[in-house]
């Protein structure tokens, strides 16, 4: 009996194999993903530890308000390296500093590859031990000259001999190119290498005399504890002494972090795949078990126990999840190179070296595909044990209700309760971390997909009525029946068009929290941003900028003030936040709402006055007064006294929980930067004062100007990014719904045979047939579309509703295009169930048993 | 009624369909028995309750009174899953549409009830009734390569193969013309007459029901008159005096 189901299988290839691709899509979601962070993974670690080999230990500045040693570490006195290389036990050692430094392009802008880092560096000795580079043409670099990786050489036509421009802490100095390089075998992703000499590098970091790190060797015999323990003896009490292997991994932690948020971020969309992909099998199965009746009544008259029409069909199940797994996980092998090009399309280019393809990954593919599949065929198959004997020698016979059928409303409503109360609890509940509140949400979103979807069931006549007026008007009688057979099993229809429901729900959402945070965001810029005509940032709009640019535009003739945002991070109150300086022309530049204080705090702060936000303040029970004893990552650390405080617009401000003054931030952080700079001119934002900026930048090709409306545009056209991110991968699920859609229609046409070729004896052309099949398909997905559209923008309601710095906002032109877009899903599923239904060969159709 | 060897009795059966004021009584209160290896038909005409008799005796439906046995166990009072043993052990259908699936072999149709009871068939037996069908050369072929007539057959071979105490043929030649039917029903009396087995048929057809050791007529869901073998013609006589 087995056997002839899986027999059945086969003789059903098309239907089985567009159950199956339900699976299939979600299953290389899930594995693509293992894929893809494995490999990026593998990819840093061997950057990291590469760039590690000839060390034993590395000595580094240890930041005093976080754990890793970003760039705001502290420097090391130069003369520590004597003090190093003069241990006994130290066989050599060598200084390094490193930092941000672009290269300055043949047009005069920064080469920038995505968001990929530009990473430069000294090398002080050539091809010593610690140098991970190899040269690949020419000499290493000697004072006014810089050697730079290959690969952005080749992409830039830079060659030996040339002279670049390279733009680092000051303005763009020119070197001449000594040789061209390359690290290890690795992809570096996007990231452009600078190297110079250990002079030119102290110059263009402005760290003359200091070090960011020493790299130790040492002799052969010496074990790692004693090495570390006769560093920590000569280095100064701000620096830390660690064995290559540990500073290897404290390297990779940022990019570890990001590597698990990437992993379960792509994970979640394989995941929602996935659950879509279980309402097209159960719904698949529910049609071509109905379809079977007959065949399982059969067994049964032979004796076949209900438990054997359950273990056939979930063989079936088994079968058809294990199949549509394994061609998943090799499917997700190749959408794994995909979404390294997906990214690098987007501008986030990912190092590589070679796919990975873990045990762990096919582990968990193959499992989690065949249990949605089963789970998915629980409920078909119990329903298939339930069709009786008799149902062999009935005509047209159908499965039975199932028991619970009366209880189907009210355990619907109870089940989408259940889901809000815990989205609810999720959202608004006390003392949940954050694993706990997207848990909750999870759980909770999940149960009112499932309860909709359900509930929806009641919904399908009048919403199919409503939405299917179009089609009686355009598709005349066509029109009319397509409508009809659209209602007339409520069932079928809700199942088919919830798969489009969550995949439109998810995509509403989203674009209700990023119009949400637009709209918040231009709100905060309107009202912060009074009285000036530019802002300089940096090229991507986010990175800190050099205090040298905003020096130079300060000199442009006609410009009447610059107010400076510093940005870094410190400590007070046991906790590391993000702290910011100003200096006071920001008061005749920026507008605060003050709650304590007025715009005069801007001049006011001198050298230990400090404003903060409302919300610190209460959390803290700060008053005018107040002492914040803060510390720097520089480790220095001061007592400041709350001057103002002021209330944040929803959308956010420039300022951090804390803002100091500029002079004040400067004294007490090595290396300060901008993060934006806001000027005013007289004259207002002409083209005039705007050709000025840029002349006064050009030696600054990171930094930029740019206007009111075009500072909120480039803020945004971050969020864009991520925005589409999020629209290609939910439109995984929308694929998998439609493939649902297709599905349903097959199987309908194939049960409808007799009935369409009555139709076309009647006298309906085939262009009517595909007229008919199409208006259907566009009446479910437009019903799974509405429901989708109204339940995103009720679960983003709730969301914004919780989240302080986002405001409600309908992004009415997407839901619009959402619409569109599930129309066309319609008409695109019905392509190829229409064209089949119109091939029908009447007469065969009429005489179908 | 005489339940001597008998491997079928009915007794009093009655069916009602719906309640109330729209309550249709299929049967009232109808008694036979069927003794081993008997060939019963039971005949009448449409609405006549023929049917539904069937289904009760096969134990597809369960009758609103009186009580059904089959190899001496009361159906009545079996479970959901006494029934399946019984029907693996003791019932064998022919349907008037076959019932086929259409993705197994002839072979593996006939095998199909010893497959799910989980038997071997016995190699002798199982090649002599696919001789006695006349199936030994099509064996592999699917259904739809098979006439209606041979589909029958496959059919009429799975009914036999685990040799159950009784068939049930529901109007086994109702889908077939009148040439290819006529040698079904020989291969029915055959196996009857060859093999012992028991076998009730439900027809319309005269020819058919000629072919019985007992012939049943039932009209408005009663017995109204019992005729031993008789020739078409007579079995004709009868039916359109009774309706």
């Amino acid at each position: 009996m087995i056997r002839a189901e899986l027999r059945g299988l086969l003789g059903r290839k098309l239907r089985t194999i567009l159950t199956a691709v339900a699976i299939i899509l979600g299953v290389a979601m899930v594995s693509g993903t293992f894929v893809l962070t494995d490999s990026i993974d593998k990819a840093f670690n061997s950057i990291f530890t590469d760039s590690r080999q000839g060390s034993d230990a590395v000595i580094t500045g240890k930041a005093a308000t976080s754990t890793n040693n970003g760039s705001n570490a502290p420097t090391i006195p130069e003369s520590v390296l004597a003090k190093v290389q003069s241990l006994p036990d130290v066989k050599a050692a060598e200084g390094n500093v490193g930092g941000d430094a672009h290269l300055i392009g043949s047009n005069g802008k920064a080469i920038v590859f995505g968001g990929a880092p530009n990473l430069g560096f000294s090398i002080p000795h050539g091809a010593s031990r610690f140098n991970p580079l190899t040269l690949v043409e020419g000499d290493w670099p000697h004072g006014q000259e810089v050697v730079v990786d290959k690969k952005t050489a080749g992409k830039k036509h830079i060659a030996i001999g040339d002279t670049i421009g390279i733009q680092a802490q000051g303005p763009i100095v020119r070197l001449k190119v000594s040789g061209l390089v390359k690290f290890g075998n690795v992809g570096i992703g996007g990231a452009t290498l600078a190297g110079f000499d250990l002079p030119t590098a102290q110059a263009l970091f402005d760290k003359k005399g200091q070090l960011d790190e020493i790299d130790v060797a040492a002799k052969s015999g010496v074990s790692d504890q004693k090495l570390l323990a006769q560093l920590r003896s000569v280095i100064p009490p701000n620096s830390q002494a660690r064995t290559a292997a540990q500073q290897a991994a404290e390297d990779a932690k940022d990019t570890n972090t990001f590597i698990s948020f990437l992993r379960g971020f792509l994970l979640a969309f394989g995941g929602i795949a996935l659950f879509v992909g279980s309402f097209v099998i159960a719904n698949s199965l529910s049609i071509t078990i109905a379809q079977r009746t007959r065949e399982f009544a059969t067994y049964r008259t032979m004796g076949a126990t209900r438990r054997q029409v359950l273990r056939a069909i979930v063989v079936e199940a088994l079968v058809i999840g294990t199949a549509a797994s394994v061609t998943g996980l090799f499917i997700g092998l190749a959408l794994a190179k995909g979404l390294f090009r997906l990214f690098d399309a987007v501008g986030f280019t990912l190092p590589n070296s070679g796919i990975i393809f873990a045990t762990r990954t096919a582990i968990v593919s193959m499992i989690v595909g065949v249990i949605v599949t089963l789970v998915a065929s629980l409920r078909p198959a119990v329903r298939a044990t339930r069709v009786p004997p008799i149902a062999a020698v009935r005509e047209g016979s159908t499965l039975p209700p199932s028991r619970f059928a009366r209880f189907r409303t009210v355990g619907s409503a109870i089940v989408t309760a259940a889901g809000f109360a815990a989205l609810l609890y999720g959202l608004f509940g006390k003392h949940l971390g954050t694993k706990g509140v997207l848990i909750w949400m999870g759980v909770g979103a999940l149960l009112i997909f499932v309860g909709v979807s359900m509930l929806s069931v009641r919904f399908i006549r009048p919403l199919a009525w409503a939405l299917g007026w179009p089609a009686t008007r355009i598709g005349g009688t066509a029109g009319w029946l397509a409508r009809d057979n659209a209602r007339r099993n409520p069932q079928r229809t809700a199942s088919t068009a919830a798969a489009l429901m969550i995949g439109l729900a998810l995509v509403t959402l989203v674009a209700m929290l990023a119009a949400g945070i637009t709209a918040s965001f231009r709100g905060a810029v309107n009202k912060i941003w009074t009285n000036a005509d530019y802002a300089i940032t940096a090229q991507n709009n986010f990175d800190p900028i050099p205090i040298a640019a905003a020096n130079a535009v300060a000199k442009v003739p006609g410009v009447e003030a610059v107010a400076n945002v510093r940005t870094g991070d410190a400590r007070a109150f046991g906790k590391n936040f993000f702290a910011t300086a100003v200096n006071p022309p920001g008061g005749s530049i920026f507008q605060l709402d003050w709650k304590e204080g007025s715009q005069a705090v801007f001049s006011r702060l001198g050298a230990d006055g400090a404003f903060i936000d409302d919300g610190y303040a209460k959390k803290h029970n700060l008053r005018i007064g107040s002492p914040i004893d803060m510390t720097f990552s520089s480790g220095a650390h001061k007592v400041f006294f709350v001057r103002g405080i002021f209330n944040p617009p929803t959308g956010g401000s420039p300022f951090g929980t804390v803002t100091i003054s500029q002079a004040a931030w400067d004294e007490l952080n090595e290396n300060p930067e901008n993060l934006y700079s806001f000027v005013r001119m007289s004259g207002g934002d002409t083209p005039q004062n705007a050709a000025k900026l840029d002349q006064a930048l050009k030696r600054y090709p990171d930094a930029k100007e740019a206007t009111r409306q075009k500072f909120i545009d480039n803020q945004i056209s971050g969020l864009n990014s991520i925005l589409n991110i999020f629209y290609v991968l939910l439109a995984l699920s929308v694929i998998v719904s439609l493939f649902g859609i297709v599905n349903t229609l097959v199987l309908t046409v194939f049960e409808r045979t007799r009935e369409i070729g009555m139709l076309r004896a009647i006298g309906m052309t085939r262009r009517q047939v595909r007229r008919m099949i199409r208006h259907e398909s566009v009446i479910t997905a437009l019903i799974g579309g509405v429901l989708g559209i109204v339940l995103g923008i009720v679960l983003g309601g709730l969301l914004i509703a919780r989240v302080d710095f986002i405001v409600f906002s309908l992004p009415v032109f997407s839901l619009i295009v959402f619409a569109i877009a599930a129309i066309f899903v319609g008409i695109l599923a019905a392509i190829f169930p229409a064209r089949r239904a119109a091939r029908l060969n009447v007469l065969e159709a009429l005489q179908y048993e | 009624m005489n339940s001597n060897g008998a491997v079928v009795t009915a007794t009093d059966l009655s069916r009602r369909y719906g309640e109330g004021e729209a309550a249709v009584d299929a049967l009232r209160g109808v008694s036979l028995s069927v003794g081993a290896g008997e060939l019963v038909a039971v005949m009448g005409p449409s609405g006549s309750g023929k049917s539904t008799l069937m289904h009760l005796l096969a134990a597809l439906d369960k009758p609103t009174g009186g009580t059904v046995t089959i190899a001496g166990e009361d159906v009545g009072k079996l479970s959901d899953r006494g029934v399946t043993l019984l029907r693996r052990k003791h019932i064998g259908f022919v349907f008037q549409f076959f019932n086929l699936l259409p993705m197994l072999s002839a072979e593996e149709n006939v095998l199909l009830p010893l497959s799910i009871a989980g038997e071997k068939p016995d190699p002798e037996f199982f090649k002599g009734l696919m001789d006695r069908v006349g199936l030994a050369d099509r064996a592999d072929h699917r259904p739809s390569e098979l006439s209606g007539g041979q589909q029958q057959r496959v059919a009429i071979a799975r009914a036999l193969v685990a040799q159950p105490t009784v068939v049930f043929a529901d109007e086994p030649t109702g889908n077939l013309d009148s040439r290819t039917g006529a040698a079904i029903l020989e291969l029915l009396r055959a196996s009857t007459t060859d093999l012992g087995q028991t076998m009730v048929m439900v027809t319309h057809d005269a020819q058919a029901a000629s072919i019985a050791d007992r012939v049943l007529f039932l009209a408005d869901g009663a017995i109204a008159r019992e005729l031993p073998r008789s020739p078409a013609a007579t079995i004709l006589a009868t039916m359109s005096e009774i309706s």
